[in-house]
């Protein structure tokens, strides 16, 4: 298991990439840290690798605090966003280093390293040099390197996205399943939101140096704690939309609509609905949204249709063969049940 | 010239005119290289010529055969031992060159030194002015004062100080363009510095190194003013000093010899050359597209 305690790291200039940060990663999970690029969580990833020292706080792998220790001690293995393979070593050469560096004798590492190699079906390959091998292989020769030095974490930066669209998919499937097999906790880095909700068991939602939630997919998904985590999680972005608390009835965008009771009267909200929990409907309806179709988009099985009415904006999935035709106008109707109400930028219990 | 951009309408008679014209600029071209490559072989045609001419004039021309230029070179007790000194000062320049600039280059490109472009021009600005012509006082000053004067080793690092700055500053592009993540990924496995240096950064640059090893040899195998003032005693002149010596009481040149020592003298680097082009092959093989 990893905990970090207080972590900050601060560049030189006062850059805080990592601020005050609190975060505990149970043994053998499959942890994502997720946000934008440029909101630390690479930062944080080198950090616990032990690529940058912390300014201040605490890492803790496993039972040892290892804040103090460089890289090579802290029992954790590293792939890059890169892969980082040995140009100059060929596939044996690249699993076997991290042996050779704890003076595993020739045999037993090339033995060791043959072992890893084929159960990730790269047995036919020992003898290629990174520059001979797809994105795909490249990949897997890495997470063989990773895998040969047992470590207790294995840290991933961004470990998809040098892969093309259809690589991608592939891998996500193959590494859930590998990281299941090897039960090692692991800490894997990603801007894709879609990425981490595939594959994680736990996701850490980060924002300017700072988690803004963590919690399982489903939770980060169903339930985000705040409006940057509802607009940054999804494959369409939530509608947000701001309205105010009268009567006990919520009024957005020409809507009224049912409010949870412990939002007082007269308070400002934003009212969250995922495209994907609203319903269109052609006939007026005083719990829905009055709008005029003015974009449909094709998602394959489902259409997204964008909804204008003045300067407000909101978007709804509808399925195939049921898209209606831009200029139409429509009433956008929510499932009450998932909406969400945020006040001020955190959400308010329902 | 392309078909496509011809009118097709074009009558016969200008695209005959246009074919002749094509016919004299590619004679004219032709004429205009071979003139060139003339210019340029026939020094070396001499080199190849001369030293097997029994009566061997400044002029190319065909050789009266003869090997006899060989022997009264051979007789030349300074000759061989010359060629000897020239490969002990260009080896030793080169190694001492190489592993300097390779730790210099690497802590360059690694390090976040303030000034470092403006150090690194300073000092290549400065390396022409160590072996050159103007610092010949002071350096025969310093080596005098440092013991070092009528020694190969006051001659290597005289001459290694003139190539260190462009060596790093040549090497510090390529590990520049060595991505850091090789050594992160290196040390997270637990590697040390010197390990990292030694299984990663050093073979990734190895074309680097050979062309700064090759380049380095040539300069040194090349230079005569430095050995030249540096070295009282013909036993350790290079063979460069030796040539400049083959000349009679009367002060002309021995044409018969200077020719014939020119091609010994030149046969070395060349097969370096050669060696290092085909070992190496002056390239990088990437492991990563970019």
């Amino acid at each position: 298991m990893i905990s970090l305690r207080g972590l900050t790291k601060e560049f030189p200039g006062g850059v805080r990439a990592v601020d005050a940060l609190d975060l505990d990663i149970a043994a053998g999970e499959f942890f994502a840290l997720l946000g934008p690029s440029g909101c630390g969580k690479t930062t944080l990833l080198r950090t616990v690798a032990g690529l940058e020292t912390a300014t201040s706080g605490r890492v803790v792998i496993g039972s040892a605090d290892v804040t103090a220790l460089p890289p090579g001690r802290r029992d954790v293995a590293m792939v890059f966003q890169d892969y980082a393979l040995f140009p100059h070593m060929d596939v044996t050469g690249n699993i076997a280093y991290p042996l050779r560096i704890k003076k595993v004798g020739r045999a037993e590492r090339e033995a060791k390293a043959a072992g890893t190699a084929a159960r990730l079906g790269l047995a036919e390959l020992l003898a290629r040099r990174p520059g001979q091998l797809s994105g795909g292989q490249q990949q897997r020769v890495a997470l063989a390197r990773a895998i040969a030095c047992h470590p207790a974490a294995f840290l991933f930066d961004e470990p998809l996205s040098n892969l093309d669209a259809r690589m991608r998919l592939e891998a996500r499937t193959f590494l859930k399943r590998l990281q299941r097999e090897l039960a090692v906790t692991t800490v894997f880095v990603t801007h894709d939101q879609g990425e981490a909700l595939a594959m994680a068991d736990r996701i850490a939602v980060m924002s300017a140096g700072r988690i803004r939630q963590v919690g399982t997919p489903a939770e980060v998904f169903q339930r985000p704690a705040d409006t940057f985590v509802a607009s940054f999680i999804g494959s369409t972005p939530m509608n947000l939309l701001p309205g105010v608390v009268e009567d006990g009835t919520a009024r957005v965008a020409g809507a009224a609509l049912p409010a949870p009771a412990s939002l007082p009267e007269g308070a400002q909200i934003v009212y969250g609905l995922r495209p994907e929990y609203m319903d269109l409907s052609p006939t007026a309806r005083e719990d829905a949204f009055p709008g005029r179709v003015s974009v449909v988009e094709n998602l394959g099985t489902s259409f997204l249709v964008t909804l204008e009415n003045d300067d407000q904006q909101f978007q709804a999935v509808v399925p195939e063969d049921a898209e209606p035709s831009p200029g139409t106008p429509m009433w956008a109707v929510p499932r009450h049940s998932r909406a969400l109400f945020y006040r001020d930028g955190l959400l308010v219990g329902a | 010239m392309t078909p496509d951009t011809a009118p097709p309408a074009r009558p016969a008679a200008p695209a005959g005119a246009a074919r002749a014209r094509h016919a004299v600029a590619a004679l004219g071209r032709a004429t205009f290289l071979a003139l060139v490559a003339g210019f340029f072989a026939l020094p070396l045609l001499w080199l190849a010529a001369a030293p097997f001419d029994a009566h061997p004039t400044i002029t190319t021309s065909m050789p009266e055969f003869t090997h006899r230029n060989f022997q009264a070179l051979l007789d030349n007790p300074y000759v061989l031992s010359s060629l000897g000194n020239s490969v002990l000062q260009a080896g030793a320049s080169a190694a001492l060159v190489v592993v300097l600039a390779a730790l210099a280059a690497y802590a360059l490109s690694r390090v976040r030194v303030p000034g470092r472009d403006a150090l690194l021009y300073v000092l290549l600005l400065l390396s022409s002015v160590v072996t050159g012509t103007a610092a010949m006082v002071p350096i025969f000053e310093l080596a005098t004062r440092l013991n070092l004067i009528d020694t190969h080793l006051g001659v290597v690092l005289t001459l290694s100080g003139g190539l260190l700055p462009a060596a790093i500053f040549i090497l510090k592009d390529f590990m520049d363009g060595t991505p850091t993540s090789y050594e992160e990924s290196a040390r997270v496995f637990g590697a040390s510095p010197l390990q990292i240096l030694w299984h990663i950064v050093v073979p990734v640059v190895r074309p680097g190194l050979a062309t700064i090893a090759v380049w380095s040899v040539a300069s040194v195998w090349g230079s005569f003013l430095t050995p030249f003032i540096l070295l009282r005693d013909p036993g350790k002149a290079p063979g460069a000093v030796i040539l400049y010596t083959l000349y009679t009481e009367g002060g002309s040149p021995r044409l018969d010899l200077i020719s014939t020592f020119s091609l010994l003298y030149s046969l070395p680097v060349v097969l370096m050359y050669v060696f290092v082009s085909r070992r190496y092959g002056f390239r990088f093989h990437g492991g990563i597209k970019r």
